[in-house]
């Protein structure tokens, strides 16, 4: 990775979901940083707020959740249409968690600048308009052209992300498609305004393996060829190695462990990391028979009751007693651009 | 497609043959015929009723033949005359009763079907996206008290406020000069002005089960993952909620319409005997008790039809706005 400039800066993030049953701090205290033309990973179990992370820079956080505090500044590349955006100079930087969920600019913004796609093909395409009608909208919505003009964008677009048949695809409906192909449609939709970001939120998790690596290596050219960041959510270690730059370790809502992939995956420091880098299974490893695969003991904590100290000294195995359990761990730079929230480290 | 359509009307002819067959066997079903409830009749008033003028009666009006040959001879006469019987108690054509109530029947029906949705599905709409608000509470109450107050006693409510309370004679579908004359379009303005009280009745029932079936189809549809994606492009939220999931929360609409429309027609029945309609339905009834069969048989006979080819008209209405079903 070559040390771009940043694009999106996340500071102290906090969303919180005020629900009838007790409030769920879902992102709580979250530190991101994105260069431009990077890939991010960012890695944690089902529930430990990287979905709800991605939709808070969009502001499209679901019913009952806002952001409560911190800072998304995203870095507008100010450029002339049809330039390179690369090359611009001038920038604008915007704060994302300041602006209304329903005002003009952050829906400039979406789907033009930062754009997303999503975990399940099937139920996030509207399976009663076509594809073409789906694309060509935020197409016409964004880049002011009519529907013929978008039509054929659509379909270049289409083209480009390598869907067969692509004249005949735009009229289909997304049941008339398979799981790769829908995914590959929802691409094209995302990236029809060549945003400067990309979230994908588990984009190949519905998808057999065989597709995912299709999917993968689609995602990577198109990176290159359309010089955008991608923000990879996931739960599988082994495609943010194939694709991420940097990596973050998000558990229970924070940031505990941020670093570049060679790093992570050979240097890991958080105990949280670590147990996860033991619980992948690998080919040739020597194992003793009988040898069970590590496992992290236990399972995420109760959202509404969340334990104190650091959040995951439950399940650690090397908490410190007295300590874990009673002040939270600051964020500590051990490194270049390696840092870890853990008492270990101090 | 056409071919499903011209297979789908293909099936019905011979579910309308079935249907004719099981509407001449029900009304044949009270004990005794047309004769003797009206013999009944004429008893009560004290006549005294002659045995073979009995006999004569009921040598004319056929009834003394198989029950097979009268139906024979009934669906011959409609399907080659047009000749749909003659009304016993009416003494006159069965098919110069029927038409103008069955236009009035279906004209109220419609209407109020319409006006029903259009108030329904954005009041609907509102509840949903606006769930546990104090306007979401308030529209649940009333679309509870809708569902709940029968339509006969709100037109008696209706009628009780008007006279009461502005002085207005609330009831039938005309002026008394233009019952009788033929039509013209002073009448038609005359009904227009007789129609919306029935019409507002029959639509305030409807709105509320619209109404429900809108909110409770639209919050299942309003957490899928495409509404979120069509947030994700930077539409506005009106355009996101309204081309979106209120588009797939209303497939339930046209899927019953089929139905829905019979029901309404049987449904008013008791509105237009409180508000004194001139349509099907207080003619049906007398037509029952009086056993006069061939007239009740005929109304019987086209109500089901409206059914079935209401549930034709839904079905293509549904496979037109959803793609995912196809015509096999």
């Amino acid at each position: 990775m070559n040390e771009s400039n940043p694009l999106l800066q996340i500071k102290d993030l906090k969303t919180y979901f005020f629900l009838d049953e007790g409030t769920v701090k879902a992102v709580d205290g979250a530190d991101l940083e994105l260069g431009t033309c990077s890939t991010l990973g960012v890695v944690g179990e089902s529930g430990c707020g990287k979905s709800v992370a991605a939709r808070s820079i969009m502001q499209i956080v679901a019913k009952g959740g806002r952001i409560v505090s911190g800072e998304i500044l995203f870095h507008h590349q100010l450029c002339k249409p049809g330039t390179d955006r690369r090359l611009s100079e001038k920038e604008e930087v915007i704060d994302l968690a300041m602006l209304d969920p329903q005002g003009d600019k952050i829906r400039s913004i979406r789907g033009a600048e930062i754009s997303m796609v999503f975990q399940e093909p099937m139920t996030s395409l509207s399976p009663v308009h076509t594809i073409g009608n789906q694309i060509g909208e935020v197409i016409s919505l964004h880049q002011k052209l009519d529907p013929k003009q978008a039509r054929e964008k659509a379909i270049a677009m289409l083209d480009h992300v390598g869907m067969p048949l692509p004249k005949r695809t735009i009229d289909r409906y997304p049941h008339e498609l398979s799981g790769g192909m829908r995914q590959r449609a929802m691409i094209a939709m995302a990236l029809s305004c060549h945003p400067s970001l990309l979230i994908a939120d588990e984009p190949t998790t519905a998808l057999d393996v065989t597709t995912e690596a299709q999917i993968l290596s689609l995602m990577r050219k198109l990176q290159d060829e359309l010089g955008m960041s991608i923000m990879f959510i996931t739960h599988n270690l082994g495609v943010i190695a194939q694709m991420a730059d940097r990596v973050a370790v998000m558990y229970l809502g924070k940031v505990v462990e941020a670093a570049s992939v060679d790093t992570l995956f050979y240097k890991p420091l958080h105990p949280y990391t670590q147990a996860l880098m033991e619980s992948i299974p690998r080919l040739g490893a020597k194992k003793r028979r009988g040898e069970r695969l590590a496992s992290i003991r236990g399972s995420v904590p109760d959202p509404y009751n969340l334990p104190k100290g650091c959040p995951f000294h439950p399940r650690c195995a090397k908490r410190v007693p007295n300590v874990c359990d009673r002040e939270e761990p600051p964020n500590l730079k051990v490194d270049q651009g390696h840092e870890v929230r853990c008492v270990l480290y101090k | 497609m056409l071919g499903y359509i011209l297979r789908r009307v293909a099936i019905m002819i011979p579910t309308l043959f079935v249907i004719s067959i099981m509407t001449f066997i029900i009304i044949q079903l009270p004990p005794g015929d047309f004769l003797t409830s009206y013999a009944a009749s004429l008893r009560a008033q004290g006549e005294v009723i002659d045995e073979d003028e009995m006999e004569v009666m009921r040598e004319r009006y056929g009834l003394n033949q198989p029950i097979y040959v009268q139906y024979a001879k009934w669906i011959w006469g409609i399907m080659t005359r047009g000749d749909w019987g003659q009304s016993m108690s009416l003494q006159v054509p069965v098919k110069d009763l029927i038409w103008q109530r069955m236009a009035l029947s279906m004209v109220l029906s419609v209407v109020s079907l319409i006006v029903g949705w259009f108030i329904a599905i954005p009041l609907g709409v509102y509840s949903a996206t606006h769930q546990y608000s104090l306007v979401d509470y308030i529209v649940t109450f009333i679309s509870f008290m809708g569902i709940g107050t029968p339509s006969f006693l709100l037109g008696l409510v209706v009628m009780y406020v008007a006279m009461n309370y502005m002085g207005l004679t609330v009831g039938g579908l005309f002026s008394s000069q233009y019952i009788m004359a033929p039509w013209s379009w002073d009448k038609v303005i005359d009904l227009a002005k007789h129609i919306w009280i029935p019409i507002a009745i029959l639509a305030f029932n409807g709105t509320a089960g619209g109404l429900r079936t809108t909110r409770a189809n639209l919050l299942d549809e309003l957490n899928k993952p495409y509404v979120e994606t069509a947030r994700s492009k930077g539409l506005k939220e009106g355009r996101v909620i309204w081309k979106y999931p209120v588009r797939v929360a209303l497939n339930p609409f046209f899927s019953t319409v089929g139905w829905e429309l019979a029901n309404l027609i049987g449904g008013a029945t008791l509105l237009s005997i409180v508000l004194n309609l001139q349509t099907e339905g207080p003619m049906l009834l007398n037509a029952l008790t009086a056993q006069d069969m061939y007239l009740a048989g005929s109304f019987l006979f086209l109500l089901s039809a409206i059914t079935v080819v209401g549930t034709l008209v839904s079905d293509i209405l549904l496979a037109w706005v959803d793609p995912r079903i196809r015509m096999t």
